[in-house]
């Protein structure tokens, strides 16, 4: 079964409308709400128009009024164009604007990089305040819309487009805490969004028949950084590897590279997009495929690795023995 | 709450006096600031905080208050001047305007009482506007909700976007204040960014507007106080003011728009400010 998490944010937001009179969601005309949607939100939706500068702040305004605004927009639109007034008017007062960004990582495909986000994760997850979480199929965004109510500050949550795959049955994910899928103690595997965490939990099947176990890390949350789970993870692991539709940069492998350097040194192998603006055209399965995000690299990469790795380890014990 | 009392005439062109004076004192300090553009809107900050605005120093957080956002916010010290003034905190706290320790930072900061929002980066004032005055239709509140925009801050997009939205959502309780001195930091708006003809621009944005003397408090209290001028449109009034109004040696210079006053232009300026006031 497959549903895009940017419908199942739009759903949850519906069905917690008339129980939260404070809530509102407005638009910048991107199409999510339908006319029915419309219709059944009645006042609680509002439709500004195509002004992303303009939307943060206008929600802004209305939060620090009381008022929970949910602002529909674009991941490109939200985190490059409007990233000023998120930072100012949302970020710096702390207000409570819960900002869906469709079209993540590569999920605008054939749209292309205009408007693709590979930079949003890495821009938004350095803002003092903020929550930034990527769900990584629909129950998980319903989850998050849910406990989004009870959230004090700022929250990005970076969605899809199109409908991509369900992770296997798991208990709802939580705001702040990482979700451990799978347990072992030779490498940690950590990603999140829909395609990563599904390569990552293939990758550990497959890495399993090779006799390598994996612990597979779905770090849905990227600020509140979960260090705690990540790092008890990693203490009896030789190599972590993270795997995310985003640039390489300050994401996702970013955080992890940040938080084991600091807390336990392990080697730390970044898998994203490669360091260019994409140039190939296709939808979001072909788009990671093409750039190669997938369970294949991330076994070939934990191979290579741990076998570079004990042939060192041959080579050196050979040394002290001559 | 009750709504201050209009004040007479010559009570609003004292508390302006003393509004520019406080600025004088500020930009005395060792930071400097932003003397030109708040002396320009001293008259329209004194208008809307000691006759228009339904705010109460005593209860700064009342639901039911008018709400004041400083677009321009370079101009935090007049503000915090005006602010001062009107009680939400005292006189005496602006000699530590910049200097650690204190909370009166170069642009607003919400920790200062009276500060709704900060600001400072501009073309944002309009957008946290019309999310404050929506906010209110929602909750069903007739209080107020005033702007003051920079005229060179009207080169920002955003401005435009939240003008927009403004008219299309008929926030008629929304009113924006242009400061029109014709200046921005490098030299003439004019000559960097045309915008006349201003008044009409506004216009063919859905926006009822009034073009008016930006230096006569009496006058610009009364139509503040009027607004909503035209059912169903935000309201905006121009207000043609000069930058560093009040002081012969900066005003209409753009080299007022940010100043450290040195012990002798300190008194010069003092004196300056004590001519007028006799002279007025």
């Amino acid at each position: 079964m497959s549903r895009a998490t940017r419908e199942a944010y739009r759903d949850g937001l519906l069905s917690a409308l008339d129980r939260h009179p404070e809530l509102i969601c407005l638009d910048s005309d991107t199409g999510l709400f339908g006319a029915d949607h419309v219709a059944a939100a009645g006042d609680q939706y509002l439709n500004l128009g195509i002004a992303e500068h303009n939307l943060m702040g206008i929600a802004a305004g209305m939060a620090a009024c009381g008022r929970i605004p949910f602002v529909n927009t674009m991941a490109a639109f939200a985190t490059s164009r409007a990233l000023e007034a998120i930072k100012i008017d949302i970020a710096y007062n702390r207000l409570p604007v819960r900002i869906m960004a469709t079209h993540g990582g590569l999920a605008a495909g054939h749209l292309g990089p205009t408007h693709q986000a590979l930079e949003d994760l890495a821009v938004l997850r350095v803002l003092p305040g903020m929550t930034v979480v990527v769900p990584a199929d629909a129950a998980a965004t319903e989850a998050f819309v849910e406990q989004s109510l009870n959230l004090a500050g700022p929250l990005y949550v970076r969605l899809g487009r199109k409908p991509t795959p369900e992770l296997p049955a798991a208990p709802p994910p939580i705001i702040g805490q990482a979700q451990t899928l799978r347990q072992g103690g030779d490498v940690v595997l950590v990603s999140c969004g829909p395609y990563p965490v599904l390569a990552c939990l293939a990758a550990a099947d497959m890495l399993a028949e090779q006799g390598i176990e994996a612990t597979v890390l779905n770090m849905h949350t990227l600020r509140p950084f979960d260090t705690e789970t990540l790092v008890a993870a990693a203490r009896p692991a030789t190599l972590v590897v993270t795997l995310e539709e985003h640039w390489r940069s300050g994401g996702l492998g970013g955080a992890v590279a940040e938080a084991l350097a600091e807390r336990a040194p392990i080697r730390v192998l970044r898998l994203g997009m490669p360091d260019q603006f994409v140039d190939e055209v296709g939808n979001q399965e072909h788009l990671v495929a093409h750039y190669d995000l997938t369970a294949e690299r991330v076994v070939r990469t934990v191979r290579t690795t741990l076998d570079a790795a004990a042939r060192s380890g041959m080579a050196d014990r050979e040394t002290v023995t001559v | 709450m009750t709504v201050t009392p209009l004040l007479e005439r010559d009570t609003l062109d004292s508390v302006a006096a003393r509004i520019r004076s406080h600025v004088v004192d500020m930009c005395a300090g060792p930071e400097g600031g932003h003397l030109g553009g708040a002396f320009s809107c001293a008259d329209v900050l004194t208008a809307l905080y000691f006759s228009v605005l339904n705010v109460d120093p005593d209860r700064p957080d009342d639901p039911e208050r008018d709400r004041f956002l400083l677009s321009k916010g370079h101009a935090a010290v007049g503000l915090y001047a005006t602010l001062a003034e009107r009680g939400f905190f005292p006189v005496g706290e602006l000699a530590g305007y910049g200097r650690p320790g204190s909370r009166l930072m170069g642009h607003p900061v919400r920790a200062v009482p009276g500060v709704e929002l900060p600001t400072g980066s501009l073309g944002h004032g309009l957008a946290l506007g019309c999310g404050f005055a929506l906010a209110a239709r929602y909750a069903g509140r007739a209080s107020r909700t005033f702007v003051l925009l920079g005229d060179g801050e009207l080169q920002e997009g955003s401005v435009w976007e939240a003008a927009i939205a403004a008219a299309s959502l008929r926030l008629d309780r929304l009113i924006a204040v242009v400061d029109r001195n014709g200046l921005q930091l490098t030299g003439a708006t004019e000559g960097i960014a045309p915008m006349e003809p201003l008044a009409e621009r506004w216009r063919s944005f859905g926006w009822a507007v009034r073009d008016v003397d930006g230096h006569d408090p009496a006058r610009l209290a009364e139509h503040l106080g009027a607004a909503p001028w035209e059912p169903g449109k935000p309201s905006v009034l121009i207000a043609r003011t000069v930058k560093g109004q009040g002081l012969p040696f900066l005003a209409g210079r753009s080299a007022s728009h940010y100043v450290t006053l040195s012990p002798r232009n300190h008194a010069r300026a003092i004196n300056a400010l004590r001519a007028t006031e006799t002279a007025g």
